[in-house]
């Protein structure tokens, strides 16, 4: 996110003209490319200031900023519209409360009938019923990465009295869409019923990460652990389990649990991919800096052996 | 889709009471994730033309409810005739024909 104008000065969005131009000549005077020579980061925010300063010192531009029309470069916002989202396939979810759409419809089209008798429903313009299929309705549904993989049934509220009830298959991925035969508008006429549209966005995980139908964790170690081996708790998608580090583990080993990934219908089961990182802990340790003084002049390596200067 | 803080701080200058009011009214119907509310690109949009209505036309409250209620009856209408639009375009030419002849040219006609 790009700092506001207000923050590269370092002054609240209410600030005055003159408690702007002291804040600005404060930093400049610190940041000035002539009193830092050699310093190209100081050059560089010296310019970040320069040009917020520029925005906020002009009380047009500041103005044009503060309602939004243009963005802290000076350029043009693009002006957005509400229009394409009303009408587009999200927009009826802020259509009239507990709207029933095939009656609004049949109205208008027994208008196209209406010479005809007065007919109630549609009609063609021959008079015979006038049949159509009820629109799709897309919803947008978010679920959290542990729903994504086990799979999970979500409500879906339409309104304060309505909902659809949505199966979450297990392994579902990022922006799937779900059917839901018949859950959209309704047909006239005896035309069918659209389709529920549900497209499922799939939250992150702090730790979990998804590669097909494996699991990936990094898991920290401790020092001791990974050259003396032990079992340690991990944490799977459905519940910790225990699993042993074997002795002398690298940072950066990759331990199997195998099942324990998506399982998804017709496919062979994933398997969670634990990645170690050994956390050293305490860094100011005086006595494990100590035994490794003397551990280290007895026992030269050089891990770096392998890799060639250019 | 972005989550409240991240709306507040793309509509600079609105307030967090402002927006959880509009939430509350049912003005902008956010989904509500983890304890939290996520918009979608529809709901930022109407939180961006609420934001508007009310800077540039000084609606307040009360008759803001009224405007979005009437708004969303015009796209509702609007939707429905896409619809029929639709429908009316799948029909064979003779029968699209037949109801471009069929439609008065101005009110007056009718």
């Amino acid at each position: 996110m790009a700092k506001t104008p207000y923050e590269v000065i370092g002054v609240k969005p209410d600030a005055s003209p003159d408690d702007i131009r002291k804040a600005y000549r404060k930093l400049a005077k610190e940041l000035h490319p002539d009193l830092n020579p050699g310093k190209p980061e100081a050059e560089a925010r010296f310019k970040t200031v320069t040009a917020a300063y520029d925005l906020l010192s002009d009380a047009d531009k500041r103005a044009r900023y503060d309602r939004g029309e243009i963005d802290e470069s000076g350029a043009e916002r693009p002006r957005y519209s509400y229009r394409p989202h009303a009408e587009g396939a999200q927009g009826w979810k802020y259509g009239p409360q507990g709207e029933v759409n095939a009656e609004d419809l049949e109205d208008i089209l027994s208008m196209f009938g209406g010479g005809m008798g007065g007919a109630r429903r549609g009609r063609g313009p021959r008079g015979e019923p006038f049949a159509m299929p009820g629109g799709d309705r897309l919803y947008v549904l978010t679920v959290d990465f542990v729903e994504a993989t086990a799979g999970a049934k979500k409500r879906l509220s339409l309104s304060p009295d309505s909902w659809l009830d949505v199966t979450i298959p297990s392994g579902i991925e990022e922006g799937q869409v779900l059917r839901l035969k018949g859950k959209g508008d309704p047909g006239i006429g005896g035309g069918v019923d659209g389709d529920a549209l549900i497209e499922v966005h799939v939250a992150s995980h702090p730790y979990f990460r998804r590669d097909g139908d494996n699991i990936l964790v990094e898991l920290p170690v401790s020092l001791a652990e990974a050259v003396l081996g032990g079992r340690v708790p991990v944490p799977t998608v459905t519940g910790p389990v225990s699993m042993t580090i074997p002795k002398g583990s690298d940072s950066g080993a990759q331990l199997r649990l195998r099942g324990k990934g998506i399982h998804r219908r017709g496919h062979a089961e994933g398997d969670q991919i634990v990645t170690l990182k050994v956390v050293i802990g305490d860094v100011n340790d005086a006595e494990l800096a100590a035994f490794l003084e003397t551990w280290a002049q007895t026992h030269p390596s050089d891990p770096r052996r392998g890799m060639t200067t250019p | 889709m972005i989550g409240f803080d991240e709306l507040l701080v793309r509509l600079r200058g609105l307030e967090r009471r402002e927006l959880t009011r509009w939430v509350e009214n049912r003005w902008v119907l956010p989904e509500r994730h983890a304890e939290s509310w996520v918009f979608h690109e529809v709901d930022v949009a109407r939180v961006e033309l609420i934001v508007e209505i009310r800077r540039d036309f000084a609606i307040d409250d009360e008759a803001m409810g009224l405007v979005l209620s009437l708004l969303d009856q015009v796209y509702d209408l609007r939707r429905q005739m896409r619809r029929l639009c639709d429908a009316v375009a799948t029909q064979p030419p003779k029968v699209r024909e037949a109801i471009r002849h069929a439609l008065p040219h101005k009110v007056n006609d009718g």
